[in-house]
């Protein structure tokens, strides 16, 4: 492979069971540096497993997964330190609501990262800066809108310049005038070169900002391909029914 | 009347000896509390690793203790001990006694605060790569203290209240002396003394644990 087209996420045959249940069955997922990976599928697909899979909040049954060339299923791996390169945003925040929002984002550069409080402060400072939120540091959870939590733990995330970000339904719990802000943060995220996987219902977002959508179905990728592609000619009638389905809402 | 039940000489007479019980009585709670909330934690800890192993000896030890008497704990370890080669003394059996009694509910107390915390909270620190233990302590403890402690401060309340069991195995603390008192002077005065005292100490965290669980209630609303 070519060192421009270098995978910074590399998943091979990555199956999952809870208990009885079969929930991802042998998925492969390849996404090079700078792309922004789109998955849609229908609810209990397992989207959000392959996400967790991926950074290992999910212990995948089998396969292999190397991010940014760390084997994350090694046991030798230390997960800790393999998990501050992948940022994961939760479509219900998960802000610690005991912390201000600059607490919320220095926590990890302090415990993990070894940041002295002054220099944590400052990098959080800046992280809260890039999601617009510099004016709400002192802010706790409580006092900020659905869509500002949503955008500290942006700043949670990017604070310890991940290599990739997962975004599981970033949106999905925002009321529909808030998604534009996460959305926006998201833009300027990926304008700076930020790998990202995203599972969203945003389809507007996916056509006009990734370069590729994946669709998922029943544990297994279906149909990938650019956003035009899979929008309007989708080859598989799962895909073409699922499509249908959502764009008629 | 007031001359048996409130006698002003009696109460100058026995007033040191009082005192002194009170002294233990403050002494005693500040051992006994911090323990039975270090037993309890560890306890709270070790049950967060849902290991079958770990997790059925610490369900029958958190119920052994909540189902036996701390009085006869206290006196089976004040008395017993000594045939196994072990004298104590009653200080010391009370600390354990109460580390093992009030270690276990203080342990169910945390045990509750730290599940209702929500999973979410633990799987945002882990995806930052906080360890298992980083998560607990800074994430995961600081809210489950917050939502259980009206729960913890009515059960410090019936420790410092347990503490009178002191007096039976002749630990020095304020309802002994009361009682000391009391044979010395042939007068119930010193025990109505000890009442009042009790009284105007814990009355102002039944205060304040009332304020914390209408807190608690309007913040649920
Ligand atoms: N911890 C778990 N234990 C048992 N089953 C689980 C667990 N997590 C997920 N599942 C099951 O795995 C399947 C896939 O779930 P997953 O959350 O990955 O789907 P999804 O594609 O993200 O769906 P949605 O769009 O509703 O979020 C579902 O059937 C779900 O019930
Ligand atoms: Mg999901």
């Amino acid at each position: 492979m070519a060192p421009d087209t270098q995978a910074i996420v590399d998943a091979r045959a990555i199956h999952k069971h809870f208990g009885a249940l079969h929930v991802l069955k042998g998925v492969d997922l390849k996404v090079a540096e700078r792309e922004l990976v789109f998955v849609i599928g229908p609810s209990g697909s397992g989207k959000s497993t392959l996400l967790r899979c991926l950074n290992r909040l999910e212990e995948p049954s089998s396969g292999s997964i190397l991010v940014d060339g760390i084997d994350m299923l090694d046991a030798r791996t230390d997960i800790n330190h393999a998990r501050q390169r992948i940022g994961m945003v939760f479509q219900s925040f998960n802000l610690y609501p005991h912390m201000t929002a600059l607490g919320n984002v220095t926590l990890a550069l302090r415990k993990v990262a070894g940041k002295s409080r002054a220099e944590a402060d400052r990098l959080g400072q800046a992280a809260l800066e890039r999601v617009g939120l510099a004016d709400r540091a002192g802010h706790t959870p409580g006092q900020l809108s659905g869509g500002q939590q949503q955008r500290v733990a942006i700043a949670r995330s990017i604070a310890l310049e991940p290599r990739v970000m997962l975004f599981d339904e970033p949106t999905s719990a925002l009321d529909p005038e808030l998604v534009g802000s996460v959305l926006e943060v998201m833009r300027s995220l990926r304008e700076s070169g930020m790998t990202m996987i995203v599972v969203s219902h945003e389809m507007g977002f996916a056509r006009n900002a990734a370069d590729r959508v994946v669709f998922m179905d029943d544990g297994l990728i279906v149909e990938q391909g650019p956003p035009a592609a899979i929008f309007e000619s989708p080859t598989h009638e799962r895909t073409r029914a699922f499509i249908g389905q959502i764009q008629r809402h | 009347m007031i001359q048996t039940f409130f006698n002003i000489e009696i109460i100058a007479a026995a007033w040191p000896i009082v005192l002194s019980g009170l002294l233990n009585t403050v002494l005693l709670s500040l051992i006994v509390v911090p323990l039975g909330l270090f037993g309890g934690l560890l306890l709270a800890l070790l049950a967060s690793i849902r290991h079958p192993l770990v997790r059925w000896p610490l369900m029958a030890w958190v119920d052994f203790f909540r189902a036996f008497p701390p009085l006869v704990l206290l006196i089976l370890l004040f008395a017993g001990l000594p045939f196994a080669g072990l004298e104590l003394g009653g200080f010391a059996c009370v600390a354990i006694a109460f580390f093992l009694n009030t270690g276990a509910y203080y342990g169910e107390i945390f045990r509750a605060g730290i599940d209702s915390v929500p999973a979410g909270q633990v799987e945002a620190g882990r995806s930052t790569g906080l360890s298992r233990l980083q998560a607990m302590t800074w994430i995961v403890l600081p809210q489950a203290v917050r939502n259980v402690l009206p729960d913890l401060l009515s059960n410090t309340l019936e420790v410092v209240k347990l503490t009178s069991l002191g007096s039976v195995v002749a630990v020095p603390e304020l309802l002994y002396q009361a009682r000391q008192a009391q044979s010395l002077t042939y007068n119930p005065t010193p025990i109505v003394v000890a009442a009042i005292i009790y009284f105007l100490m814990l009355w102002p965290l039944v205060r304040l644990l009332s304020r914390l669980e209408n807190r608690a209630l309007a913040g649920r609303r």
